[in-house]
């Protein structure tokens, strides 16, 4: 639906010369599909349909899938990959990509290990971890904002070296034995609805990066740069800036992923969460942003991620192979990539068949 | 037009999050209304559908196959009505943990166990006992305090005892030997060889041997190759080595097939009888050891079947039986000790394949 926000080719700005005449109203002028019908189409929205179709099949072909137990182990399951998908969302609709945040979320479990093994109080523990994810994201963004340096090369950088990192601190030891309130916070249930109660923060995170991107001239700025830097810049949006404070979010919440991720599992550990970044971008790509940038939505992703996240969890209750798994997942991968490039191309067409109706009526 | 545009920018957006909680509310209210008792409080059921599954450390490895092929068999021996594998493709520390969580909701009876990480699993398997599973943990263990039992594959001073009584046996009671082992702090290795140098000095039978060099390969071949070429260099009169590692025996043994000192040094250790049985055959190993993995499984079956029918607590003393291999006796800690070790030589070798 982010194509709405910014000029398409079917869009009448867009349209060349011979249908651009000022003296017809605009909504005379010929478009794309409008109104409900263009809601209900968008990329995104079909993800949503996707996840709601599956839940439906899940509830009533796989035994023991509906029930509150489901909700409590799933969300459990996706809340690392909901939570980086967030801050990944803007960054790639932007795009740029952050490779690094799975190694950032493990240097964070390190280092937490490492303190509260050396008997530092937990809340400042707490503290100094995310403070560690905030640094590493602000590393990254002074050499991909300040530095110019591509991105894609920058966090393969710096996944290898904070992943490192996490070994120096911590090496081969675990460290398990946080307080056993704060873990049991961390798998506690809602009452009897069987959702976690930190998904209440996650829900915070979400609504966020949510509203950042679609409803302020911040969020607006980032879809403007994914479409072209230097238009972005002409319009007056600090690329640099924004790119920057883009990357120490995605930092912070890589660290708040790696809190999660120690105090759910009971474990610090250097490879904790290792490959995680791969699942985060699949979900965002799944969630119908464009790797390319410029498009994207926060909805979408949220549904990506759930979906994947559901078709995980339905297949394991079915004990279905983790091999099927994997396959299944980087079909759909590659079907909702594929998908929308079919769908331009036959847009560009149909546009292109119409400019040229339009252009002889014209011109005749 | 930009008003326009502004107006059609935002009515989708919303509808996407109206679309989205709708898809939430209606997974909610599947739950609610599915959901029953399926939770939590699943109890045992008693005679023919009880049901196992085996989580390995990862799947697709040669010796957790073998391992999980006697978990099968003991399965079916022992009563189950069916026992699952499932496990993930990568042994990572929390990749364990949906796959509990699937099977505590499947309402599984015993969840077997080989813990990639001893605490990882713990909150896990916690609630899967809280919903009535018997956990058995195997090969790896759990947290004591998320399991009821652990099988073990041996008494380390068993591995090291069978080791010297059959160099001892192939060099006949006396002369030079060496130890070709894995890496210099590899922790199963030091113990073994520990108890070894120990039943050296301290056995009269062994009284005639002389230990006279340790050497490590680092449990690579090409390097565990070329430390024992230079044993037989350095030590003239060596007449046997012990190779406690799978990778040291193989390469040791590859290097004395080929050399003059085939059938001339005694070679013995632990070693996989897939990869040692052309060296059998030909005359360069007379007999090595290892532990058999299908019992482990095996044995582990037995365990979870005896637990879920209450016949055992995990309490030290108790006592089931594990089929064709007789009674076991819960130990010290809930441990449960598979066995001595298995003597591999021409006439059984090809009865195993891992």
């Amino acid at each position: 639906m982010s194509e709405t926000t910014t000029p398409r080719s079917d869009a009448p700005a867009a349209a060349p010369g011979p249908i651009a005449d000022s003296s017809k109203p605009l909504a005379s002028e010929p478009k794309g599909r409008t109104g409900a019908a263009r809601i209900l189409a968008s990329r995104d929205a079909i993800t949503i349909y996707a996840l709601i179709a599956f839940l439906i099949y899940a509830a009533i072909a796989i035994p023991r899938f509906a029930s509150p137990v489901t909700t409590g182990f799933l969300l459990l399951d996706v809340i690392p990959v909901l939570l980086i998908a967030m801050p990944m969302t803007l960054i790639i609709i932007t795009g740029e990509i952050d490779l690094s945040v799975a190694s950032t979320a493990g240097l964070t479990s390190a280092l937490m290990g490492v303190l509260w093994a050396g008997g530092m109080d937990i809340w400042l523990v707490l503290a100094i971890s995310l403070l560690a994810g905030v640094a590493a994201g602000m590393f990254n963004g002074f050499l991909i904002a300040v530095l110019g340096l591509p991105s894609l090369a920058v966090t393969i950088g710096t996944l290898a070296l904070f992943r490192g990192l996490a070994l120096v601190v911590i090496g081969d030891n675990a460290v398990a034995n946080f307080p056993k309130d704060l873990t049991a916070f961390f798998t506690s249930k809602l009452g009897g609805t069987g959702i976690p109660t930190v998904m209440i923060g996650v829900v915070l995170v979400m609504l966020f990066f949510g509203i950042l991107l679609h409803f302020t001239p911040f969020g607006r700025g980032l879809f403007a740069m994914g479409y072209s830097k230097e238009a972005a810049t002409f319009v007056g949006i600090n690329v640099a800036r924004s790119k920057f404070w883009l990357y120490v979010g995605s930092g912070a919440v890589a660290a708040l992923a790696g809190i999660y991720w120690t105090l759910r599992y009971t474990s610090a550990r250097s490879d904790n969460a290792s490959g995680l970044e791969l699942a985060v971008i699949a979900a965002v790509l799944l969630g119908g942003v464009s790797i390319f940038g410029g498009k994207g939505s926060i909805p979408g992703v949220i549904a990506g991620v759930l979906l994947i996240g559901t078709l995980n969890y339905a297949l394991r209750l079915g004990r279905v192979s983790d091999v099927v798994l994997i396959t299944v997942t980087g079909l759909l991968l590659i079907f909702s990539v594929v998908a929308p490039s079919v769908g331009a191309a036959i847009r560009e067409w149909r546009h292109t068949r119409r400019v040229r109706r339009n252009f002889s009526r014209t011109t005749t | 037009m930009m008003l326009n545009r502004k107006k059609t920018g935002q009515a989708p957006r919303l509808a996407s999050l109206v679309a989205l909680t709708a898809a939430a509310a209606l997974a909610l209210t599947a739950c609610g209304g599915g959901g029953g008792g399926t939770g939590g409080g699943t109890s045992p059921a008693a005679g023919g559908d009880q049901k196992i599954t085996f989580i390995p450390k990862q799947l697709n490895n040669p010796y957790t196959d073998v391992v999980l092929g006697g978990g099968k068999k003991g399965a079916t021996e022992a009563g189950f009505a069916s026992s699952q594998v499932v496990g993930p493709l990568e042994a990572s520390a929390s990749s364990q943990v949906s796959f509990i969580n699937a099977e505590t909701q499947a309402g599984t009876n015993v969840i077997v166990i080989a813990a990639n990480d001893p605490d990882a699993v713990c909150t896990a398997l916690g609630e899967a006992r809280s919903a009535g599973a018997k956990i058995v943990a195997f090969d790896s263990d759990a947290n004591p305090d998320c399991r009821d039992v652990f099988i073990s594959q041996v008494v380390a001073k068993d591995v090291a005892l069978i080791q010297t009584k059959l160099i001892s046996e192939q060099i006949g009671g006396s002369g030079e030997i060496a130890i070709l082992s894995a890496t210099a702090n590899a922790t199963n290795q030091n113990e073994w060889i520990k108890f070894m140098e120990e039943e050296l000095k301290s056995n009269p039978d062994y009284k005639d041997i002389k230990l006279v060099a340790k050497v490590y390969g680092d449990d690579d071949d090409t390097k565990s190759f070329q430390e024992a070429q230079g044993l037989m260099q350095a030590h003239p009169n060596l007449k046997g080595i012990i190779s406690p590692t799978t990778v040291g025996i193989a390469a040791t043994a590859r290097y004395l097939s080929t050399s003059a000192y085939k059938g001339k040094v005694a070679l013995t250790g632990l070693g996989l009888p897939n990869e040692m049985r052309p060296f059998v055959k030909d005359g360069t190993v007379k007999e090595f050891a290892l532990w058999d993995p299908a019992q482990l499984g095996y044995i582990a079956a037995f365990a979870g079947k005896a637990l879920t029918d209450g016949k055992i607590t995990g309490a030290p003393g108790d006592k089931f039986t594990a089929g064709e291999l007789g009674d076991r006796t819960v130990e010290e800690g809930g441990l449960v000790i598979v066995g001595p070790p298995t003597v591999f030589n021409t006439e059984n070798i090809d009865k195993y394949d891992f």
